[in-house]
């Protein structure tokens, strides 16, 4: 394998969790409601996936349970700030704050017999190569040999963009980020739409969780996620809220990851803390330069009505 | 049906009535999670009471625990109280300590001819766990005052880079030569300790408390006070009131980092006594629960730092007495907020139960 290749492949693999955790977020961004407990989300997803995984013996099981946890989890953020009308910022932190607890202490807990799931390996999703594909040069191993969950991930990002753009559902989705009075005066239930788009989004944000503890890394260590959800906060922001450039994003930080792992399999001497760092100093410099080139070009940026609670008697 | 409806005025029973209903939901749902892994929710919330205020030992660690909380409470209040979202008290908290403990392991070799006792280095300790603090702080504020960069990432990507910072200090370039491979710094100096009262209780809690009254002074009887909250009410009318937002976030910066500086230099110099693992435990996020707890009002904000460090202490406790992992106390501070939260809508709101237009015609 040479090095371009290489580090391809493992920037998919990589980027692959962040990409679910974005287009998840997209979706709820774009209903106007901002999830800031995306890393709680993505850490219970992980940790209840592999637990599910282990204790049925099946991966897929695994998927579903986080995906079903992601999705709760939502739900509690979606009752919270769409119906009692909370602060949407601190709601998500305190997500954020209570999940990764939850995480650990699940962690500690839910194993064999009431026991730890640390260091346990249960089942994982394995590379399927696709037959001929695999072996075409460069692209074949970097991605034609993964697991189900990235090629999920190649036909989910499609499919979002599609819906979003190309749909009369999509059209509804962002109406409702934008100003929901008038997509109430339409006859669109702003509710049920900020409902369905927050849980569907904190559901994918729970794969992206699943993918990191039953393929990437499989297992369960604490701190697994290491703040892959603010990541895809950002990268939400970078992709300003479109699914197709949310692949860009996520195959740069990929990348990031793959260039750390090459450092590190060829004995750098460079410590393992500061090469750790470049994902988040790489998240500081991408969102300033975006930021900054958004507002040069006054392009199109977050939906007018994120992060506002809907009121149907109050006037804006 | 159900509809919302404006309270005109909150009366006694509501104003603590509904906060301590959620905090009693936010127990019986801990409770649940308790009960499904086989633990009497009562055990063990009473062993909480007890390891952190049973005992004058544990009443002392509840103090101690408590003395970061405050000062990161405090940090995230104020930038709160102008929509400044800091998220990053944990890792200008983490600065701060590298900052003091930069002064208290390099100042001796660096400034030979300084005295070596408390009056001069804590002070100085002090002021370097502020400055680097602050400087965690400056680097966001100004990213969003000039260009508009959002505050809750870059403030939160900073904690990661402040902690591995630290890491990388205290296992490599400033690691206890004498330290028999264990990664840590040397210990300071005896004049780079924080005076103790009683057990582990250090000179830090009255930092604490003083810095709560000073800033409710600074925002309830200066003109400054009045433009953060100015600032936070409507940004836009300040401005037309010539006030000067992009000023007034980096200052507000300046302070709240500096406090959760101030929080560093605490730990360093009151308990740990040198740079080691065990600084970044989440302090700062532990204050983003504090702050809002406490409605961003900084003497509250004392008081509930000292609970949540009860509930931490305890959490700790129940570890060793009934082998729960300590991060229950994490998920029950989690709890607590979200039910906070949820039940504020009923202390503005009341609910009334309409009948829709189906239900009339049918009736």
């Amino acid at each position: 394998m040479d090095l371009v290749e290489s580090i391809l492949s493992i920037a998919t693999f990589a980027g692959t969790s962040l990409i679910f955790a974005t287009v998840g977020e997209i979706f709820t961004e774009r209903a106007g409601v901002l999830n800031l407990g995306l890393e709680g989300m993505m850490i219970m997803g992980a940790v209840c996936g592999f637990a599910a995984a282990y204790h049925t013996d099946n991966a897929y099981v695994g998927v579903a349970a986080a995906f079903g946890v992601g999705a709760a989890m939502a739900f509690v953020h979606a009752v919270a700030s769409i119906t009692l009308r909370t602060d949407q910022v601190v709601t998500g932190l305190a997500l954020t704050i209570g999940g990764t607890g939850l995480a650990s202490f699940l962690g500690q807990k839910i194993g064999p017999g009431g026991g730890p799931l640390v260091g346990l390996t249960g089942p994982r999703f394995v590379e399927l190569a696709v037959p001929g594909a695999s072996s075409l040069p460069v692209v074949g191993e970097a991605f034609f040999n993964k697991d189900l969950l990235v090629y999920s991930m190649y036909l989910l990002v499609p499919l979002a963009w599609w819906f979003l753009f190309k749909t009369r559902p999509g059209l509804h989705l962002r109406a409702v980020g934008e100003s929901p009075q008038t997509t109430d005066a339409l006859g669109v239930n702003v509710f049920k739409l900020r409902y369905l788009y927050t849980t569907v989004g904190g559901g994918l944000a729970g794969l992206g969780g699943a993918h990191l503890s039953l393929a990437y890394t499989p297992g369960w260590t604490e701190n697994l996620t290491g703040g892959r959800g603010w990541i895809a906060i950002a990268l939400v922001i970078f992709a300003t809220w479109n699914p197709a450039r949310a692949v860009i994003g996520a195959l740069l930080f990929g990348g990031v990851n793959a260039i750390q792992f090459r450092l590190q399999a060829e004995g750098t001497t460079i410590s393992a803390n500061l090469l750790n760092m470049t994902p988040y100093i790489l998240t500081v410099v991408v969102l300033a330069l975006v930021t900054y080139l958004e507002a040069f070009r006054k392009r199109v940026g977050a939906p007018a009505a994120l992060g506002l609670p809907y009121n149907r008697e109050e006037r804006v | 049906m159900f509809k919302l409806e404006k309270r005109l005025e909150t009366s006694r029973r509501v104003v603590w009535g509904v906060p301590i209903l959620s905090l009693l939901l936010a127990l019986a749902a801990g409770g649940l999670l308790l009960a499904a892994v086989g633990v009497n929710p009562l055990t063990a919330y009473a062993s909480i009471v007890k390891g952190a205020l049973g005992s004058r030992v544990a009443i002392t660690e509840t103090l101690v625990r408590a003395t970061p909380l405050i000062l990161t409470g405090l940090s995230v209040s104020i930038a709160f109280r102008m929509l400044f979202w800091n998220i990053g008290a944990e890792g200008q908290l983490v600065m701060g300590g590298i900052g003091a403990a930069g002064v208290a392991l390099f100042g001796p070799t660096a400034l030979p001819g300084l005295p070596q006792t408390p009056w001069v280095y804590l002070p100085l300790m002090g002021l370097a766990g502020i400055i680097a603090g602050a400087v965690w702080g400056i680097i966001p504020a100004i990213l969003k005052s000039a260009m508009g960069v959002n505050e809750i990432i870059t403030t939160l990507m900073f904690n990661y880079i402040a902690i591995l910072t630290y890491q990388y200090l205290f296992t490599d370039p400033w690691k206890d030569p004498q330290g028999f491979g264990f990664p840590g710094s040397a210990e300071f100096g005896r004049f780079a300790w924080l005076p103790r009262f009683t057990g582990r209780l250090h000179l830090g809690i009255v930092l604490g408390v003083l810095a709560g009254l000073l800033m409710w002074i600074v925002l309830t009887k200066t003109r400054w006070g009045y433009e953060i909250a100015l600032i936070g009410e409507n940004e836009r009318a300040a401005r037309f009131a010539g006030i000067s937002v992009f000023r007034n976030i980096v200052l507000v910066m300046v302070f709240s980092a500096g406090l959760a500086g101030l929080g560093g230099f605490s730990e360093v110099a009151g308990v740990s006594h040198r740079l080691l693992q065990g600084l970044a435990v989440g302090n700062g996020f532990s204050g983003i629960i504090i702050a809002w707890l406490a409605k961003l009002h900084p003497l509250r904000v004392v008081g509930v730092a000292i609970l949540l460090a009860a509930l931490f202490v305890g959490g700790d406790q129940i570890q060793i007495t009934l082998g729960l992992p300590a991060s229950i106390a994490q998920v029950l501070q989690g709890a607590i907020l979200i039910f906070v939260l949820g039940g504020d809508i009923f202390s503005r709101y009341r609910v009334l139960r309409v009948r829709t237009r189906v239900a009339e015609q049918e009736a």
